[in-house]
């Protein structure tokens, strides 16, 4: 195994070092006696699943959340206690960049750049001259052709990321009297968006910082940008350390085997062997958003799986397939009927014997500030006008029936939504669409923020479902929810299916393995 | 391992948990902790707290009466509350109408302007041009519809927040006022509109006041009792939810500016009525007494929603307020006092009613 004596890579104190940091939510460790040692000028990676362990590090160093006690955490040779206090990390010389960059579109580059300056340090007049020349002088060093003056929201992807990270390094320069360091930026999951070309843009960028002697922890879960961009990479596996490796000692397999891990144990609560049933559904050339030319078939009573990495499009599909985004192109047949995709609208779907389960719950599937009768009724709500309108006492007998089916708890419909646990919010949500007997059941991700025992409801749901002759298409990250509930798994990549897997092949660690294994050639 | 290992093994590992469960809950009895139970506003039950809420207004109404009853003699006497009745009546019609755009989460700032405009038409149809007086009152519940539609068409089509576009459209519509009246006072000379507003009184009480509750009552029994008032409920809580639903949500919202047209349409006819005169101007301060009694309206009744019940309670209650402190011998700057502080309390206790949650009108 290619671990590293961190104490030999020179004299030089660490820019970072972290020991022994665990951090445990209600009982379950997300984090287990971490360590993690950045050197100055190193580009350190950060890789590893969903859940394990990766945010919740970044959280902690952000001071988001406060770790168990026992943890050490040194820059620069310095102890810094801990539980660091929230944005505590600017006068240590850390500067993150998210995902979603916070940068304000509609706002020129200028502007974002000095956003933080601005809203810091009281001044009676901004010399816009002073700082367009500034801001020229730091592009100019990095190399960007970009103009301060455009506004942010006219940038390409990859030139919004590089504002986004020059802004970083210059906060962490501006306060280097302070730290004495030259800073470590963390850079968490900057490319999942981007095209090829500017992922190769970007890690110019990433080189030229290090150049200078700053770090960057680069966290990621796509083993390909990790080799090309590291020097070293910490691998997280369910809260714990799965290796550090010199990244120019490791070969791929060498991460994903630890990315995944061997020993695999799970439960199979469903797994039903294909039919003999007729192709029922079928989806023809689908485009949209970033999915490109998608088919696929699938049949009646099938629970098809949609996964890969995030931003490889397949938790677009479901919403393509329902008309809650535009489809560019595409058809959808479905019991010998044929929808044009790009024409295609929820109200239709839902005609179509088609229903939704969004990921946002609270923002798409249901209103938090609604009783559950109000909620669970609202797409069969004409079924109880009577003579005098709608028969209240009706629905909310009709309410307590599904969640007595649906094991929903506390079973009280005159509750708001917004009462129950997210387990039992979601119960509602899939008794909700459930109820009519759905030819097609979209889902996104149905089981995030859910416990483990409403889990289990909603897996048995499904089943139930497909059992009654729907077809399910679930798009999840969860390799595990979809060996438990899938006949057949999809694995995308930049917009495609790369892989399909079935039968026996349908387990979380093959799943896992096309998944990393997507980015080759 | 076989399926049947698997089983055996899950089962065991499951009664290992509800062990330990039992022991925790021991534990926890022990030391005192009741499992946690959510709010009593949250849960459906029936408690005093969530009762009170409901009536907290009416009871408020009844000190009032009490109180001022107490204080000024004379503020109790039928005459006055049945002349109060009365003269609410065209405004209960108006806030009838507010509520409606309210419910799908859009604001109409220019309903009074299509009060007043509807108003104005009518009397103008009815005088100048000698039509009949059936055909003016149409004219103008056909302006309201008008008035409705364009804020629904510039609202939707081009996405602009619905309180800039009813912010033009009013100040647009008193400008046609001021220019079709030549800002003269209209005055109508109908025995048979009087008669129906004003005169032929139940218990001293003029029609206009029942046309108020008729009108409640009809936006009560859509809102509580049909599928529009379901759709209109989910578009104005939830728009996204609402739109993965299948409702489609530009039209219900496109319906709900029309109705209040409409309404505001039929309050014009009604203020003509009263008063047997219309001017450009002087009912242009009905706004406020209108979104002052929808959002206390929605502190009452059915708490935390805008409902027709609760905005009738919410008139009488700031109408019973003003005549009371009048009898007392404030002057009139009471009106913007209790309209003006109702409004802004009226949000504020709205507000605590729905957790203080982010209040969305785009």
């Amino acid at each position: 195994m290619a671990m590293l004596d961190v104490g030999g890579a020179g004299a030089e104190a660490p820019a970072l070092s972290i020991r022994g940091l665990s951090k445990i939510f209600g009982g379950a460790r997300a984090l287990d006696n971490v360590d993690l040692t950045v050197m100055p000028g190193e580009v350190h990676g950060l890789l590893g699943q969903n859940g394990s362990g990766k945010s919740t590090l970044i959280k902690v160093l952000a001071g988001v959340h406060d770790p168990e006690a026992g943890a050490e955490l040194e820059i620069y040779g310095r102890k810094v206690k801990l539980p660091l206090a929230a944005g505590e990390y600017r006068k240590l010389g850390l500067a993150f960049v998210h995902q979603n960059l916070g940068l304000v579109p509609s706002l020129s580059v200028l502007e974002n750049l000095r956003v933080e300056s601005f809203a810091t340090e009281p001044r009676w007049h901004i010399s816009w001259k002073r700082e367009t020349q500034a801001a020229e002088e730091i592009f100019k060093k990095y190399d960007l052709s970009i103009d301060p003056s455009t506004p942010v929201g006219e940038l390409q992807p990859v030139e919004r990321a590089m504002v986004a990270i020059v802004r970083a390094v210059a906060d962490i320069q501006s306060g280097q009297s302070e730290h004495g360091g030259q800073g470590v930026l963390i850079l968490d999951e900057p490319t999942p968006f981007l095209p090829a070309a500017g992922i190769a843009q970007l890690f110019d960028l990433v080189r030229t910082i290090v150049a200078d002697g700053a770090s960057v922890i680069f966290v990621s879960h796509d083993v390909d940008e990790v080799l090309e961009i590291t020097d070293r990479a910490t691998v997280l596996r369910d809260g714990e350390v799965a290796g550090t490796l010199v990244t120019k000692d490791a070969s791929k397999d060498d991460f994903v085997e630890r990315i995944i891990g061997r020993k695999v144990e799970i439960f199979h609560i469903h797994h039903k062997v294909e039919t003999d049933a007729a192709m029922d559904v079928e989806v023809r050339h689908l485009t949209g958003g970033t999915v490109e030319d998608v088919d696929f078939y699938m049949r009646r009573g099938e629970i098809l799986g949609l996964t890969g990495l995030i931003g490889s499009g397949f938790s677009e599909i479901p919403y393509l397939l329902y008309g809650a985004v535009k489809a560019d192109s595409g058809e959808l047949i479905l019991s010998g009927n044929h929808h044009k995709l790009a024409n295609t609208t929820p109200g239709r779907s839902i005609e179509n014997g088609i229903v939704l389960v969004p990921a946002d719950r609270l923002g798409g599937a249901a209103v938090g500030g609604l009783p559950i009768t109000d909620n669970v009724t609202q797409p069969v709500v004409r079924n109880f006008l009577g003579r005098f309108g709608l028969a209240r006492t009706n629905m909310e007998t009709h309410a307590h029936k599904l969640g007595v089916d649906h094991d929903v708890l506390p079973n009280a419909p005159a509750m708001l939504l917004d009462a129950l646990s997210g387990g039992n919010q979601q119960k509602v949500v899939i008794a909700k669409w459930l109820q009519n007997n759905p030819a097609l059941c979209l889902l996104d991700e149905p089981t995030q923020g859910v416990d483990v025992g409403a889990r289990q409801q909603v897996y048995m749901a499904l089943a139930a479902a497909s059992d009654a002759g729907s077809a399910v298409i679930c798009a999840s990250t969860d390799y595990e929810q979809l060996e438990q509930i899938c006949n057949r798994v999809l694995v995308f990549s930049r917009g495609r299916v790369v892989s399909e897997l079935s039968g026996n092949q349908v387990t979380k660690q093959q799943i896992a393995e096309h998944c990393y294994k997507s980015l080759d050639g | 391992m076989s399926e049947n290992d698997k089983t055996v093994e899950y089962e065991s590992r499951i009664a290992a948990l509800e062990d330990r469960l039992q022991e925790l809950e021991g534990e926890r009895r022990r030391i005192g902790l009741r499992p946690k139970s959510s709010g009593d506003r949250l849960s459906g039950k029936k408690t005093l707290k969530r009762e009170g809420e409901k009536y907290a207004l009416i009871v408020g109404w009844a000190l009032l009466i009490i109180m001022f009853g107490l204080l000024a003699p004379r503020s109790a006497s039928w005459a006055n509350f049945s002349s109060m009745f009365s003269s609410q009546g065209p405004l209960i019609v108006l806030t009838m109408g507010l509520i409606i755009p309210l419910t799908t989460g859009d604001l109409d700032l220019s309903l009074v302007s299509t009060t007043i405009l509807a108003g104005m038409s009518a009397g103008l149809l009815a005088t100048d041009f000698q039509w009949p007086l059936l055909f003016a009152m149409l004219a103008a519940l056909g302006i309201g519809v008008i008035a409705g539609t364009v804020n629904a068409f510039f609202v939707l089509y081009f996405r602009i927040h619905s309180l800039i576009v009813t912010l033009g459209t009013a100040a647009f519509m008193t400008g046609v006022t001021l220019w079709v009246s030549g800002g003269m006072t209209i005055v109508v000379f109908s025995s048979t509109l009087a008669d129906w507003v004003i005169k032929f009184k139940i218990f001293k009480i003029s029609p206009v006041f029942f046309y108020g509750l008729i009108v409640a009552g009809i936006i009560w029994y859509v809102f509580e009792y049909t599928t529009w008032g379901r759709q209109m409920l989910f578009v104005g809580r939830g728009r996204e939810v609402a739109r993965l639903s299948g409702i489609r949500v530009d039209r219900v919202r496109a319906m709900s500016f029309i109705a209040c047209g409409f309404v505001s349409g039929l309050a014009g006819i009604l203020f003509l009525g009263r008063a047997g005169a219309m001017d450009a101007m002087s009912l242009n301060i009905l706004l406020l007494p209108a979104y002052a009694a929808a959002f206390l309206g929605a502190t009452a009744i059915i708490p935390g929603r805008f409902n027709p019940w609760g905005s009738v309670l919410a008139v009488l209650f700031l109408e019973t307020g003003i005549r009371g402190f009048q009898f007392m011998g404030a002057g009139t700057y009471v009106q913007n006092l209790f309209y003006g502080g109702g409004l802004v309390i009226a949000v504020a206790l709205s507000q605590l009613v729905r957790n203080r949650e982010r209040q969305e009108f785009s």
